[in-house]
């Protein structure tokens, strides 16, 4: 597809606006690359967080509320997120990037993906069929809808006990199941968890089935709790750990690992010469997959991108 | 344009509606929400008379949730001839949003 746009080469292009994408915008635009930045949800998962207590400078912060302050400082450099869903990604023959969009075709010299993840699927029998009948993957959106009910979140890490004590200010009782035999969650929740008379943490189980007639009634389990091996709730939240959205990646040829994540380097360079990635998406940060750990991908793989665009080219004017 | 369904007007307005309509469920507390209710904001503007396109505060009106089962934010359902003819959960494209439409 040709067009007006194909004209203009842009120095970077940033697929996905999570953490990651905005904080190479920012640095992208303090190094005065051009550029554009594409994510039709900015923000991706942080606007699920209820709540986020480890991000340096704010004691107690929402998702939603800490992705709002990354969309402002982007814009007050004058860059507009484009809402646009990018459908491929290719290199042409002058080695630049053509990245295509609903819309649009554009092209650029460097390429940060930065589409982030998702949230996994157990994919078990009556999750798909409950998802919005009592199957939720997102307590933010949905905790509201189970006021005084009961309801298990299954998982066993942060999100998991984020959730859990999320619910806790809604839910009559929450069940807390892990297939784990120790939960991996941060010590500081451990002890939220712990202090909370709502919370009852079934450890060591797996959930087998989801159940019910026209919405979620009951879980059944692989172990027996209770005389029983179902727990009778009227929602499941389900905080299993993401998958990594790497289609896209996998068009230009970039190496990911057996878990789909894109092999990265120390400084965020793919196996793709000019092709960056950061964020969620990545090998990188020891797969910590913290807000704080995509933006500093982010920040990285902008420093890369400039250190290829800026200073592999002359200098118009000597400073 | 944009319509404000609610719990009042919603038999009027919808499930007796002569055109497809598109009813987005939805809360002022619910992040992913947020960035739902600009593309449906969007979609109906540039579909004009062809469709009923509008949003309803599942808080303020929570009888409308409950008679559909909205237990999910965002949900997206579609009504043609009085009956509820496709539900979408979760966050969705524009152009999904506009294929749904046309096949209905």
């Amino acid at each position: 597809m040709l067009n007006a746009k194909m004209d203009k080469v842009y120095d970077l292009i940033i697929i996905g606006a999570g953490p990651a994408g905005l904080a190479a915008s920012v640095y992208a635009s303090r190094y005065k690359l051009e550029h554009l930045i594409f994510g039709a949800e900015a923000g991706g998962q942080m606007n699920e967080i209820y709540d986020i207590e480890n991000w340096p400078g704010d004691t107690r912060i929402s998702g939603h509320d800490l992705i709002a302050r990354f969309v402002s400082h982007v814009e007050n450099y004058g860059v507009k997120i484009k809402k646009e869903s990018v459908g491929s990604v290719r290199k042409n023959d002058e080695g630049l990037f053509v990245v295509e969009t609903s819309r649009e075709t554009y092209l650029s010299r460097t390429l940060i993906l930065s589409m982030g993840a998702k949230a996994r699927k157990m994919n078990i029998p009556g999750e798909k069929e409950f998802t919005g009948c009592g199957v939720s993957y997102c307590a933010t959106c949905d905790a509201g809808f189970f006021r005084d009910k009961i309801v298990a979140v299954v998982g066993g890490g942060n999100s998991a006990a984020v959730v859990a004590l999320e619910l806790v200010d809604f839910a009559a009782k929450v069940y807390l199941v892990s297939v784990e035999e120790k939960l991996t969650a941060e010590p500081a929740w451990l002890e939220k968890i712990a202090a909370s008379p709502k919370i009852e943490v079934i450890k060591d189980t797996h959930v087998l089935e989801i159940k019910g007639e026209g919405k979620v009634e009951k879980i059944v389990l692989d172990k027996v709790h209770e005389d029983r091996t179902y727990l009778s709730v009227d929602g499941v939240f389900i905080e299993v750990g993401t998958e990594p959205g790497v289609e896209l990646a996998q068009k230009i040829g970039v190496v990911i690992d057996a878990q789909n994540y894109i092999y990265v380097k120390e400084d965020m360079s793919t196996n793709v010469p000019g092709c960056f990635a950061a964020g969620d998406i990545t090998t990188g940060s020891n797969k910590f997959r913290q807000v704080l750990t995509a933006a500093a991908e982010g920040s990285i793989a902008a420093n890369g991108a400039y250190k290829q665009v800026k200073l592999n080219q002359p200098l118009t004017k000597t400073i | 344009m944009e319509i404000v369904f609610t719990d009042q007007n919603f038999d009027q307005e919808v499930m007796k509606s002569d055109k497809p309509t598109l009813v987005d469920f939805w809360a002022p507390w619910c992040g992913p929400c947020q960035m739902m209710g600009p593309i449906v904001a969007e979609l109906a503007g540039e579909l004009g008379e062809k469709a009923k396109i509008g949003k309803l505060n599942v808080d303020e009106n929570p009888v409308t949730a409950q008679t559909f089962t909205v237990m999910s934010i965002p949900t997206i359902m579609i009504f043609k001839g009085g009956k509820m003819v496709q539900k979408l959960v979760g966050v969705q494209s524009k152009e999904a949003l506009r294929e749904a439409l046309e096949k209905i």
